[in-house]
């Protein structure tokens, strides 16, 4: 008898961002650009309605799939926003996070020895998920020179068409890139060609910028083969509630609920009265936090040009991903950046092939933060 | 189009440098010079002024909120009121609103007498002012947008996927 770590748990290496943590805890003038949530809180209606729920004393489980009034909520939404054609009863599952709903699809479809295309750099918890389930992940490397979209090319290159499923976020983290629905035709011919599922993390859906969001979902034969995650997170500042969902054909989420049902019983209540109340009345919020971004983004972009770090250019989330200057190699520079200077980023190794030589930069800061930032990585390069 | 982004950014700080805006909205320096000029001249910007929390200066300054209620005759019309009230120095906003009263009136003064004397000297006589209601400012939590409290500590972790 010990605790010794299964062997799908040993697999997985502890974060690569501990260390870097561990340093700017220590400091108290720390410039946070390593932060992957909002730095609005959630919109006040949306509060309230919370806090009302809890004064009425809805403290109870919900229905496993969520409450009937938000997944209609839910439905209603994602039609008017995207385009996306799902049914309240059987085809939305509510769930603890989108990471809970990331988790469930891992588990309810990837068999042992399964191989999972994950698109890199990419959040960091596909990959985890994929061995926890048992699977094998089959990392496909984007290219900057493609603005790190996945391309058909990068899938065939990485041996794609052996992959039972292939896992994505756009709009990126942690790049910031976004795809149209053109670049995603492609994607969902490989998919169909080669009978993949596809999970689409969609989390950062309302977090495009020049543009609208496209869902591959909507594409021609691919509805039946797609499982989205949204939430509630980043679009409305929610993080701290944990609440997303999964959106796929009746027979998936009946099966990712078999999971939910056991390990979850249903995502948080206080939860779900806040995002009845996002969706039905925070659409205002949302523009007005979007704008903010944007314009922040803007800036940040400006800056690195000024400063000399090249960055192509983010449309979608709340990061950018600039280029190491030349000689240094990405863990180094943030190291250095946040001993020397109090600023914090993540160096893109962390996401996985394709990361390195880049900094993911969060721009979800303050406008004088961001300017105190900017310059002080100005300072930082140019001692050099 | 690109007046409005100028505006929007000058609305969240209007200390913002033009080449701070200029970056934020993809413009050059000079666009943004042109968009404020133009902003300026067609009278959408009025002016630029900080935003005061008076609780934290220690020289007093006194605030009220005024109701009017006015009779309007054939020579005499909202906006010929409106005109004589607001060149007072006193007098920092004045508006006409829906509902119980006719002008919604923000007066400001250096003591309770001044503000007060202002009102029954200068307002009440007015001959089209039938009634005045005064409600004096006893603390202020939000202006222009912005709430005055001490602000929310940043409680995020440093780092987070
Ligand atoms: C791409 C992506 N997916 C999912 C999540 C997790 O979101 P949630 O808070 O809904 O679990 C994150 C959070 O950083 C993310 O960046």
């Amino acid at each position: 008898m010990s605790f010794e770590p299964a062997g799908r748990v040993r697999e997985v290496p502890p974060s690569g961002i501990r260390r870097f943590f561990e340093i700017a805890e220590e400091r108290d003038d720390v410039i946070s650009l390593g932060v992957g949530e909002p730095d609005f809180a959630t919109p006040w209606a949306a509060r309230e309605a919370a806090i009302d729920s809890l004064e009425r004393g809805r403290t109870s489980y919900t229905a496993n799939r969520g409450m009937a009034d938000l997944r209609a909520a839910i439905s209603g939404y994602v039609a008017d926003r995207f385009d996306l054609s799902y049914d309240a009863s059987e085809e939305i599952l509510v769930t603890a996070g989108a990471s809970e709903a990331v988790d469930l699809a891992f588990r309810a479809f990837v068999d042992p020895g399964d191989r999972v295309a994950v698109a890199q750099p990419s959040y960091i918890s596909y990959e985890p998920g994929i061995t926890f389930a048992g699977g094998d992940v089959l990392p496909v490397a984007t290219r900057e020179a493609d603005e790190f979209r996945l391309t058909r090319e990068a899938l065939a290159e990485a041996g794609a068409e052996e992959a039972e499923a292939l896992v994505y976020c756009y709009p990126n983290n942690p790049t910031g890139a976004v795809m149209s629905r053109e670049q995603l035709e492609p994607i969902a011919d490989f998919a169909r060609e080669h009978d993949l599922l596809v999970f689409a993390d969609e989390i950062y859906a309302e977090l495009t910028y020049d543009g609208e969001h496209a869902s591959i979902a909507t594409l021609p034969g691919m509805r039946e083969r797609t499982v989205v995650f949204n939430g509630f997170s980043k679009a409305h500042a929610m993080t701290g509630l944990r609440l997303g969902y999964a959106l796929a054909p009746a027979e998936a989420i009946g099966t990712m609920n078999r999971i939910h049902q056991y390990t979850m019983l249903s995502a948080p209540t206080t939860a779900q009265y806040a995002a009845i109340e996002a969706i039905e009345s925070c659409a205002g919020d949302v523009r007005e936090m979007v704008e903010q971004y944007d314009r922040r983004r803007r800036f940040v972009l400006a800056r690195f040009e000024e400063i000399g770090m090249p960055c192509f250019e983010a449309r979608g989330a709340f990061y950018v991903f600039p280029q190491v200057p030349e000689g240094w190699d990405a863990d180094t520079f943030a190291e250095e950046l946040l001993t020397e200077h109090g600023v914090a980023v993540v160096p893109g190794s962390v996401f996985g092939s394709g990361g390195d030589g880049h900094l993911r930069v969060s721009y979800a800061t303050g406008m004088e933060e961001l300017r105190e930032a900017l310059a002080r990585i100005e300072r930082f390069v140019d001692g050099r | 189009m690109s007046e409005r982004e100028v505006l929007a950014a000058l609305r969240e700080n209007a200390r913002y440098s033009t080449a701070d805006v200029a970056r934020m909205t993809g413009l050059s320096e000079s666009e943004v010079e042109a968009a404020i000029e133009d902003l300026e001249a067609e009278g959408v910007i009025r002016g630029y002024r900080p935003v005061v929390d008076w609780d934290r200066l220690a020289d007093e300054r006194v605030r009220a909120e005024v109701e009017l209620n006015v009779v309007l005759d054939r020579e005499t019309g909202y906006a010929d009121i409106a005109e004589r009230l607001a060149s007072f120095p006193q007098v920092t906003a004045l508006r006409l609103v829906s509902g119980d009263y006719d002008f919604d009136m923000e007066v400001e003064g250096d003591s309770l007498g001044e503000v007060s004397r202002f009102i029954s000297e200068k307002v009440a006589p007015v001959p089209e002012i039938t009634q005045t209601v005064t409600h004096y400012v006893m603390t202020s939590y939000k202006e222009h947008g912005l709430e005055l409290g001490d602000g929310d500590d940043d409680d995020r972790l440093s780092y987070s996927p």
